[in-house]
């Protein structure tokens, strides 16, 4: 009787497994029947759970070309021992749940990732570890997927032979949240992707960019937090960006950015706070950017901003104590400037409202004076130069005269 | 006890000391005399050593003194005008000089009476008055009964009765064999004090020699007339 | 030297019962109090604090020291009337007027850095006090050469107040113009050069590459980073201050020396 029952749900499975509501349950463990996971792989059919018990699998290179899910109990290793990748997904609908996976290997030629999606839509990868893969989480092609809740660390010496944490590359419609990223090349690395969602990520230390885009319209980034990455955040050749909420920290040294915005256009910086960055944000070839309410607190630069840029509007923002509020490489300007609190502004408010009566100019004689001869920064905090900036700013004669906050705030906005 | 030779000294282009060779007798009051900067301060302060000399050498009690300053334990001096740190107390001076010379000062407590010190020793100097500060400066001259005083136009600012106290102090010193200079403008003191005097004019010496024979030689006539007499002299 | 010590402690007294440098102790004491209180984080305090000492610590030693000498003329002449050399006398005077203004300095940043409770920075705070205090000991030296050299007081605190502006801010023009003219070239050793010849950069730029600002510089910060942050630049920093002391300060005795009083 059971006998053929199991026969018929095997030929049910077997023509249309999609219909089946109740999955079947193959286990894998170490003392049990199914040994190892290509082996629970080879008896799954679609729609299956392969729960995979606590314990070291010593296996790479596996291909999932079922629907499958895949879900760990007690965090199991699966080693990809440094050779290949460890987990390559060509089915649609699989999902991978609570697993440690180590070691996809270091390679020149290819690519490895721990996980990689190739080609397929709606995936999940959830609550699992990633340690020492040259690439962890790669998307490819893929779609309608979600990266959650992944803990992912790498320890990356040089850019040469590390990998993305995550990497997505022709994606769209991709959710990437609560992922904790440490130690790789860049911790989320996107490239012609559409319409992915960002959130509350933390990306910190990895050896250059926290987070880095090119060509990836209509993304959304909020929540997230990038910390002393090699170079911080760099973002390019893209059209309606919103980045809101996020922290930049840290990101210091000789070549690093808060965020490096190249070619972007029609977006929103918003709500982010900006603290100890080198360049908070370095604008080039820019258009219609919203940079608003953002706070840019003891930061070498808060913005530098190329003069092919224009169009941009930098609104109630707050500059407090930064070595330079703004640079740029030009007498002229093309953006505006209005309410924003500058810690810089000598100014006086006699009507009380709130607003300084008299405009602010936020580019320092000796913020072009670094522009042209880098060596100069050994005098800054100098009494010299700041004698300098005092006679420069009562008769502008180096710096754009136009670039003005007409309207600068007495006190920090909430 | 003091004996100068070929002493020069310039400050720039003015030339205050010119060749001077003068012998200081022991036991004995000099009296320098000389109208305003004619060098009598000048020759003081190389004596005290205050002023480097360009040229000659000065003996102090058989030693030649050449940077080296223990003589000065031998001397007491009083400045013309006297000058003292402001936010200092006159015990907090006087005790630094009982400090840098390691011994009591055998008259301080006789010559801080005399001048009705005793009260003052404990008030800052910047709220003494200048008569005052002068006899502090006797104070300090005095009280260790120096083998030699230097004056320098000690009752000047004084009034009479200090003056008379300050005189009389001279006088016992003398008699306790010490050798002292002093200038003053004032020749009747000169007359009531001094053994011997030396005129100064425009850094060079003009008259040396014991008061007596000077004015004996002069028909008694009084030292203020004699010494004006010298500088018409010269004036012509 | 034990007549030295006397003529210190003299000294002493009487600097300590000047208005001057209680202004003085309290205007560093309101200074780092407000920064240590309300100025952010503990490193940006620093950095301030370091920014008002690098100019008023030259300033106040050079104006102090000079008015002090004048002022303490009669006192040196009726000692040097007392069996006291002119070195040790000079000495005394120096190090009485130094010890007063260097411990009027540290008491002011010291109580209100232990106040604030925060020593995640007491390398930096070190560096700060010993950079303040070099600059009391140079700037006082040259009070001193200043005012032995001048007789006329108003001459030598014009002369003073010029060696102020000199240094600390007609020097770094002088940097500037240097950076330019010779742009073509690299000329990043020439600006290191510069600036440890003047105390007041020193100390600046010390306390700069401290705080990584060096970042901002690119390769040029990387190149002062690894020039100041190494043995050797440390050599060469304490070498120019020990130095500039030194030189001022046996500039100082001679003049002191020959000086006619």
């Amino acid at each position: 009787m059971n006998k053929i029952l199991n026969k018929i749900l095997v030929l049910l499975i077997l023509l249309g497994g999609f219909f089946i509501l109740d999955a079947r349950e193959i286990s894998v463990s170490k003392n049990g029947i199914v040994k190892t996971i290509k082996q629970a792989l080879q008896l799954a059919e679609n729609g299956d759970v392969i729960i995979i018990h606590e314990g070291y699998y010593a296996e790479g290179n596996i291909i999932v070309d079922k629907s499958v899910t895949l879900k760990g109990v007690n965090f199991p290793i699966i080693d990809g021992k440094g050779s290949g990748e460890v987990f390559t997904i060509n089915s649609d609908f699989t999902s991978l749940y609570g697993l440690t996976i180590k070691n996809a290997g270091v390679s020149f030629i290819a690519e490895n990732a721990a996980i990689r999606l190739n080609e397929v839509t709606g995936c999940k990868i959830i609550g699992n570890r990633f340690y020492n893969n040259f690439f962890s989480v790669y998307l490819s092609k893929s779609s309608n997927s979600i990266i959650k809740d992944n803990f992912i660390k790498s320890s990356g010496q040089r850019e040469t032979n590390s990998g993305n944490g995550i990497h997505l590359w022709y994606c769209k419609d991709i959710s990437i949240e609560n992922n904790y990223i440490f130690g790789h090349r860049d911790g989320i690395y996107l490239e012609f992707v559409e319409n992915a969602e960002i959130k509350k990520n933390y990306s910190k230390n990895n050896l250059r960019y926290g987070l880095h885009f090119m060509f990836s319209d209509r993304c959304v980034y909020t929540s997230n937090k990038f910390e002393n990455n090699g170079a911080g955040v760099a973002v390019m050749y893209s059209k309606n960006v919103e980045m809101i909420s996020n922290l930049f920290y840290n990101n210091w040294g000789p070549a690093s950015f808060g965020i490096l915005l190249k070619d972007i256009t029609d977006s929103k910086i918003e709500h982010n706070r900006f603290v100890k960055n080198t360049s908070a944000i370095y604008i080039e070839g820019c258009n219609r950017i919203s940079i608003k309410k953002n706070n840019f607190e003891n930061n070498g630069w808060a913005i530098k901003l190329m003069a092919n840029s224009s169009d941009n509007i930098f609104r109630e923002n707050n500059f407090i104590s930064n070595s330079f509020d703004l640079s740029t490489n030009s007498r002229s300007n093309f953006n505006t400037f209005e309410g924003n609190y500058w810690s810089e502004y000598s100014g006086y408010d006699l009507n009380k409202d709130g607003v300084g009566d008299v405009p602010h100019h936020p580019v320092r004689l000796f913020s072009i004076i670094v522009e042209q001869q880098q060596a100069s920064l050994i005098l800054l905090n100098s009494l010299f130069i700041k004698t300098l900036d005092i006679a420069e700013s009562v008769i502008p004669s180096l710096t754009p005269e136009m670039l003005i906050d007409t309207k600068p705030m007495m006190k920090v906005l909430k | 006890m003091i004996s100068i030779k070929n002493l020069d000294k310039k400050y720039g282009s003015l030339h205050a000391l010119k060749n001077i060779n003068l012998h200081v007798n022991p036991g004995r009051v000099t009296a320098i005399v000389g109208p305003n900067a004619s060098g009598k301060t000048t020759l003081i302060k190389s004596i005290l050593g205050l002023v480097k000399p360009n040229a000659g050498s000065i003996e102090v009690m058989g030693k030649v003194i050449n940077g080296d300053c223990s003589y000065k334990k031998f001397i007491g001096y009083m400045p013309q005008s006297a000058k003292f740190p402001e936010n200092l107390k006159v015990r907090e001076v006087v005790n630094l000089i009982k400090d840098i010379r390691g011994t009591e000062p055998p008259l301080a407590n006789e010559i801080s009476e005399k001048f009705n010190l005793t009260n003052e020793m404990n008030k800052l100097f910047r709220t003494l008055s200048g008569g005052t500060k002068q006899k502090v400066s006797a104070l300090i001259a005095f009280m260790y009964s120096p083998k030699i005083l230097i004056l320098d136009e000690p009752t000047a600012g004084l009034d009479p009765v200090s003056a008379g106290t300050l005189k009389n102090l001279v006088r016992e010193e003398k008699e306790r064999g010490r050798t002292i200079i002093l200038t003053s403008h004032i020749m009747s003191e000169i007359e009531e004090l001094s053994d011997e005097i030396v005129f100064l004019l425009e850094g060079k010496i003009h008259f040396e020699g014991d008061i007596e024979s000077l004015l004996s030689n002069n028909n008694n006539e009084k030292l203020e007339r004699i010494i004006a007499k010298m500088m018409m002299v010269e004036a012509v | 030297m034990n007549v030295t010590l006397k003529i210190i402690k003299y000294e002493f007294s009487n600097i300590l019962r000047s208005k001057w440098l209680i202004i003085y102790t309290l205007f560093f004491l309101a200074v780092s109090y407000s920064l240590f209180t309300f100025g952010g984080d503990s490193g940006k305090a620093l950095v301030s604090l370091m920014n008002v000492i690098v100019i008023i610590i030259p300033l106040i030693s050079i104006i102090f020291g000079t008015m002090y000498l004048y002022n303490s003329r009669e006192f040196v002449e009726t000692i040097l009337c007392q069996p006291i050399s002119r070195k040790a006398l000079f000495i005394g005077v120096y190090l009485g007027t130094v010890i007063p203004l260097s411990l009027s300095f540290a008491a002011g940043v010291l109580i209100p850095f232990f106040l604030s409770g925060n020593y995640d920075e007491i390398n930096t705070f070190l560096l700060l006090m010993v950079t303040g205090i070099f600059l009391t000991i140079i700037f006082t030296a040259a009070a001193f050469v200043i005012g032995l050299k001048n007789d006329d007081k108003v001459k030598g605190l014009g002369f003073a107040i010029f060696v102020w502006l000199l240094l600390a801010i007609v020097y770094d023009g002088i940097v500037l113009f240097v950076i330019y003219i010779f742009q073509d070239y690299p000329v990043e050793n020439a600006v290191l050069a510069l600036s440890i010849l003047n105390p007041v950069d020193l100390g600046r730029i010390l306390f700069l590459l401290n705080f990584d600002i060096s970042a901002l510089m690119g390769y040029t910060g990387a190149l002062f980073q690894k020039f100041f942050s190494g043995n050797a630049g440390i050599l060469v920093s304490s070498a120019s201050l020990c130095i500039w002391s030194a030189l001022l300060i046996l500039w100082g005795l001679k003049s002191f020396d020959g000086k006619d009083f």
